[in-house]
């Protein structure tokens, strides 16, 4: 005779209203990952560009002779997001590469569609587990960056002066995360296979750089520069397109031999083309017709 | 046509058309899913998976319309799906996740609070009989293991209606039969409808009150077990002593007066008397032909027969 009858019981509690199952993916998914040491340890090493901007930072501010070497300007900003590049890459192939691949190798995605949810709340809630760590590795210390200068500085001249700064580097790493996290997830709804994903990614970014190499040699383009009448062919590469858009919202002079428009245009033709594939992959039924 | 405002009818299809490219998977489908426990039976490839896919939203027919809980599948999606239950046929789980977590983020993805989710969680992991192991990790589980932990997922937001694909499938004898009891406790004393899709007729003969029997994407027959088991006509067992060339005039002479035998594996054949005179005629066209009748016995019809008529299976 059992003392306690562990039966099913019905549920007479709260539900929660819908459309926010997104942030209980985004949530569990980010827990997944923090729970990680290795994942851990990318972060803490991905921070090191900003200690050692920290003390730019703090040198320029504090002593003089420092100031004409370390003079921190608007371009040190923009520099220190080109430096992050590396850590989105690797934050972007670890994180993102298992986010639906490892969801199709499992047969979940016809769990997750079987809930109250729609496909587009759980892409959505994919992409903002890896948009938010690719945040924290660009926008959130860039963002540090800045109060430190006001604060070494003790004073809100810089601040002042460059205005567009927080706003530049709050659009810039949003742009960069939202393509690049449209991308990889695009990506990662094409394979069962986290490693494959991985992989195709890898190829994507060299393969782009490279072609936009060879193409620039045979066109003979390989020294043009922005301005110099001559369209270039650096839009092919994604990252190229990225930097260029960059350059543009930080004002600064832009890099690459191609237009900003079309650099812009790559960059929605991405994010669309992967909001298609993602339209046509993340189903509860896989029909082989 | 079936109608939606029909309170007592759970899961309603009218004249439900699905292809996959240029194959008919229903074909001009109206079935109408009482109340209680339902058994969706057919052969593979019948149909029965796609209906329940089509009834989740999963693919969108190309002409017909569905109701569940008297709302419409194509307008209301995900107002049926929190209030519906699916375990698949095939395995699945959310990765890098143990039991209790998996279940738990399940309920909180159909809208439970994360706490009362969790506690949900438990409790259905003990009810499945998964307790202790709710702690290891769902992709060290073994086949048995992994059917439960998906009954668990699809209760944890306790459903008004439950889509059983195959719910024993791959599983031993004693964890069958421990699933088949879940099964039919859930339906018979803790108030959930279910739809079981199922090949095997024991499982659903078990489970199940009422069936819809498919067949090549077609309903085949439909209703409750017990009627669908009523001939119209009586069923024997029957033994006769008598050489084999006056075995074949009797047989002979069984079918011209419209009696149906049937071989069996053991030494009787079963035989079919339309009409009402039952064993009476048998003995009338055995005493006709001087046939010493041996063994006659009433047979009971199965859910087999059932399905193995509506299939047009001799």
């Amino acid at each position: 005779m059992p003392i306690h009858d562990q039966g099913y019981r019905r549920y007479g509690g709260t539900r929660t209203p819908r459309g926010q199952a997104w942030i209980v993916i985004a949530k569990a998914g980010l827990r997944t990952f923090l729970s990680k040491k290795a994942f851990l340890g990318l972060l803490l090493i991905s921070w090191f560009p900003f200690f050692v901007r920290a003390v730019q930072v703090y040198a320029a501010a504090n002593f003089p002779q420092a100031r004409q070497l370390l003079a921190i300007k608007p371009e040190t900003f923009r520099q220190f997001l080109d430096q992050q590049n590396i850590w989105v890459f690797f934050i972007t192939v670890y994180v993102g590469a298992g986010l639906i691949a490892n969801d199709r190798r499992a047969n979940a995605l016809q769990l997750y569609l079987s809930k109250p949810l729609t496909r587009a709340e759980y892409v959505f809630g994919k992409l903002v587990i890896l948009a938010t760590f690719l945040l924290l590795v660009t926008w959130v210390p860039a963002i540090v960056l800045l109060i430190l200068q006001i604060m070494f500085a003790g004073n809100l001249t810089f601040f002042k002066e460059n205005l567009f700064l927080f706003p530049a580097i709050t659009l810039f790493s949003f742009v960069q995360a939202l393509t690049v996290s449209a991308a990889m997830l695009a990506l990662s709804s094409l394979s069962n296979s986290s490693r494959y994903v991985g992989i195709l990614y890898t190829a994507l970014i060299f393969f782009t750089t490279a072609l936009w190499g060879v193409l620039a040699f045979a066109l003979g383009l390989q020294h043009a520069e922005a301005g110099a009448g001559r369209p270039g062919v650096s839009w092919i590469s994604p990252s190229a397109d990225l930097a260029q858009v960059g350059d543009a919202i930080f004002r600064l002079p832009l890099r690459h031999d191609s237009p900003l428009f079309l650099s812009l245009f790559m960059i929605v033709l991405l994010v669309v083309v992967s909001g298609v594939v993602l339209e046509r992959r993340v189903r509860g039924v896989e029909i082989v017709a | 046509m079936p109608d939606p405002a029909n309170t007592t009818a759970v899961v309603m299809l009218d004249a439900v058309t699905v292809a996959y490219g240029r194959n008919l998977a229903l074909r001009d489908v109206t079935a109408s899913f009482a109340g209680g426990a339902v058994g969706l039976l057919g052969p593979n490839g019948a149909g029965k998976s796609t209906m329940i896919k089509a009834l989740l939203g999963f693919v969108v027919p190309t002409r017909g319309r569905m109701h569940v809980l008297g709302l419409d599948v194509a307008t209301s999606p995900l107002e049926i799906r929190a209030r519906v239950g699916y375990m698949p046929e095939s395995d699945s789980h959310i990765p890098g996740m143990n039991a209790v977590t998996f279940v738990g983020y399940c309920g909180e993805l159909a809208g439970l609070p994360r706490v009362d989710a969790m506690q949900r969680a438990h409790e259905v992991l003990f009810y499945v009989g998964l307790g202790e192991a709710r702690y290891r990790n769902v992709e060290t589980y073994s086949t048995g293991m992994k059917q439960r932990i998906k009954l668990a997922q699809a209760l944890v937001h306790d459903p008004d209606v439950l889509f059983l694909d195959e719910p024993t499938n791959g599983m031993d004898p004693k964890g069958r039969d421990e699933m088949l009891e879940l099964v039919r406790d859930l339906s018979r004393n803790k108030g959930v409808n279910l739809i079981l899709s199922s090949h095997l007729l024991p499982d659903v003969e078990y489970t199940c009150d009422q069936v819809v029997v498919m067949d090549k994407g077609r309903i085949a027959a439909q209703g409750p077990i017990a009627s669908l088991k009523q001939p119209r006509g009586r069923v024997y067992e029957l033994r006769v002593k008598t050489t084999v060339s006056e075995l074949e005039s009797f047989l002979e002479r069984l079918r011209a007066a419209g009696l149906t035998c049937q071989a069996t594996d053991e030494d009787v054949m079963r035989v079919f008397v339309p009409g009402e005179g039952g064993a009476r005629d048998l003995f009338a066209l055995a005493a006709a032909e001087r046939v010493q009748v041996r063994h006659l016995r009433p047979s009971v019809p199965t859910l087999e027969d059932v399905f193995a008529t509506a299939v047009g299976e001799e």
